[in-house]
């Protein structure tokens, strides 16, 4: 009766009825509230991330990763409920490193994108992962975008999140065919900014992924965005000796009177 | 009742006492006011419900639940000397283009323009609203022309007065211009009648796409092209990404010698990039 039979296991659907109507309040997700982004340039893709984590409205995780690893040739970056991405791009990981015990064979992008879309189709957008997947294989640098309820499209520039609309905005102005590293690098840094500078949910720093056939750069924390603004003035110190000494009187501490008090009860 | 002129007061609604009231009140008579029970103290008309109205087949009369006919969003920029506002030239009906030819930019004196997102018919009322607070001004004859902050205050009582009543004027308005003495002023009203003013402003799908561009590109003293290379960028990415927006597009500009609003126009697009061109090629059999 497991998800082993195949088709869609909603085993613990009853239970949760049965625990909502008795009254108990589920517990709320974890949401990325998050920008990602990944381009394709020349030589390979790079993906970009914010790195804030709410819960509601508070930020629960200032400086968490959101670029995950899929394979040694493939990242991916992961919104919308945290738990939800953690674990299926987990899951998809060791799905393909024993893929390619089975087949003796660098991954390939699509096989990562077949098996995370038949994984949120077969839960029907229940698994609440927005991915944007990425990476360099024998046939070329491939970009990904996959949705919760399993579609997913080929694209040159990819946003998802709730940023998204702000780095697109980025992309849509600024994306050029076959980029350099270095322009690919900026451009998706400036989209991911622009992300944590106009969106609440997303926030924090930016971190980068450069994936090409010679290796991968995870760039952690990239870009620091959230740097101190203001310096407080401290007050003037005035050196010692400024001010007169009118009267001075010392007083030698063998000079005191101490009266014993109650031991303390250390009980 | 009695008929009454017609004045842009009438705005503010039946039961509220406008600025050209002309009603008999203690003020204008030699003796104390009496309250009736047909007219309140404060001199203004009483509130009643048209009877005919209560017993039509469709019941009371009803407020705006959900705007019909729609124009999407409007981008502005201050620049040095004026402001710039654009938008296209779209009224959808749901889902349909109706209406490719819609001008949303209307001039309101030689100091201000506004533009509009969101119902049509209420942007219709709210540009005959503007033409006579210009007629009355122009009455006045004080040789002082309406500023563009003016136009702006005005716009918000109206908006939040209909807010109010629950029956809004279902619009996103941007107000743009000059003053006399020179500062530009650029500032937007929402349908509730929140209001600010800033260096830009976008409405609509455009606070999310354009925002962030002119928060990069945008600075108070830019040249006008650079200011109209800014627009068509923005205009641009709300084109790709606005599924409400057609390639047509209006700019008008607002500066010290008047209001000029442009002939519409469409931008270069591009949608053959190759990796659009074959999505599935190194994924024979993929969906």
């Amino acid at each position: 009766m497991g998800s082993n039979g195949g088709g869609f296991s909603f085993d613990l659907c009853k239970r949760n009825a049965l625990l909502e109507r008795k009254g108990m309040a589920p517990p709320s997700a974890w949401k990325t509230g998050t920008t990602i982004a990944g381009v394709v340039f020349k030589d390979g893709v790079v993906l970009g991330a914010d790195t804030r984590s709410t819960s509601g409205s508070t930020v629960a995780d200032k400086n968490c990763e959101k670029i995950h690893y899929i394979a040694p040739n493939i990242y991916c970056c992961g919104a919308g409920t945290a738990a939800d991405t953690m674990n299926v791009t987990a899951m998809i990981s060791s799905a393909l490193d024993l893929h390619r015990y089975a087949t003796g064979r660098e991954s390939r992008i699509v096989t990562a994108m077949t098996m995370l879309k038949s994984h949120l189709f077969k839960y029907q957008g229940h698994v609440s992962a927005a991915l944007v997947l990425g990476g360099v294989d024998l046939n070329g640098p491939h970009l990904f975008t996959i949705f919760p309820h399993g579609s997913t499209d080929c694209l040159p520039y990819a946003t998802m999140g709730s940023g998204s609309l702000n780095a697109m905005s980025v992309f849509e102005a600024g994306f050029k065919e076959d980029m350099s590293r270095e322009e690919a690098m900026a451009l998706v840094a400036a989209a991911i900014r622009s992300g944590v500078y106009n969106d609440l949910g997303s926030g924090s720093n930016v971190d980068l992924c450069v994936i090409t056939k010679d290796g991968v750069d995870y760039l952690r924390n990239h870009e620091l965005l959230m740097g101190k603004t203001y310096q407080r003035e401290f007050p003037v110190k005035y050196p010692k000796g400024t001010a007169p000494v009118i009267k001075e009187r010392v007083i030698p501490l063998t000079a005191l009177e101490i009266t014993e008090g109650e031991a303390m009860d250390t009980s | 009742m009695l008929p009454r002129p017609t004045t842009h007061s009438k705005a503010l609604g039946p039961g509220v006492a406008g600025p050209e009231l002309a009603v008999a009140t203690s003020a204008v008579l030699d003796r104390p006011p009496q309250p009736t029970a047909q007219r309140p103290l404060s001199g203004a008309q009483a509130f009643s419900v048209d009877p005919s109205l209560v017993e039509s087949a469709d019941g009371p009369r009803q407020h705006t639940q959900y705007p019909y006919v729609t124009g999407t969003s409007v981008l502005a920029v201050k620049y040095a000397g004026g402001v710039m506002l654009a938008c296209d030239t779209l009224g959808a009906y749901g889902s349909t283009k109706r209406y490719k030819s819609l001008e949303r930019i209307i001039r309101v004196n030689a100091r201000t323009a506004v533009a509009a997102g969101g119902e049509i018919s209420d942007f219709q009322y709210i540009t005959r609203l503007l033409e006579e607070l210009a007629t009355d001004d122009y009455r006045t004859d004080d040789g002082i022309e309406l500023g563009p902050r003016e136009v702006f205050s005005y716009l918000t009582r109206v908006m939040y007065n209909r807010r109010g009543k629950m029956d809004p004027l279902w619009n996103s308005l941007v107000v743009g211009g000059v003053e006399a003495d020179g500062t530009v002023f650029l500032g937007t009203v929402g349908m509730i009648g929140t209001h600010y003013t800033d260096s830009h402003v976008a409405t609509g799908f455009g606070a999310h796409l354009a925002r962030p561009m002119f928060r990069e590109r945008q600075s108070d003293d830019m040249s006008e092209a650079d200011a109209e290379a800014l627009l068509r960028d923005a205009l641009r990415v709300c084109y790709y990404r606005d599924k409400q927006s057609i390639n047509k597009f209006q700019v008008a500009k607002a500066t010290g010698e008047g209001v000029a609003i442009g002939k519409p126009f469409a931008l270069e697009t591009k949608w053959d990039y190759k990796a659009f061109a074959a999505p599935t090629k190194w994924a024979i059999g993929a969906w």
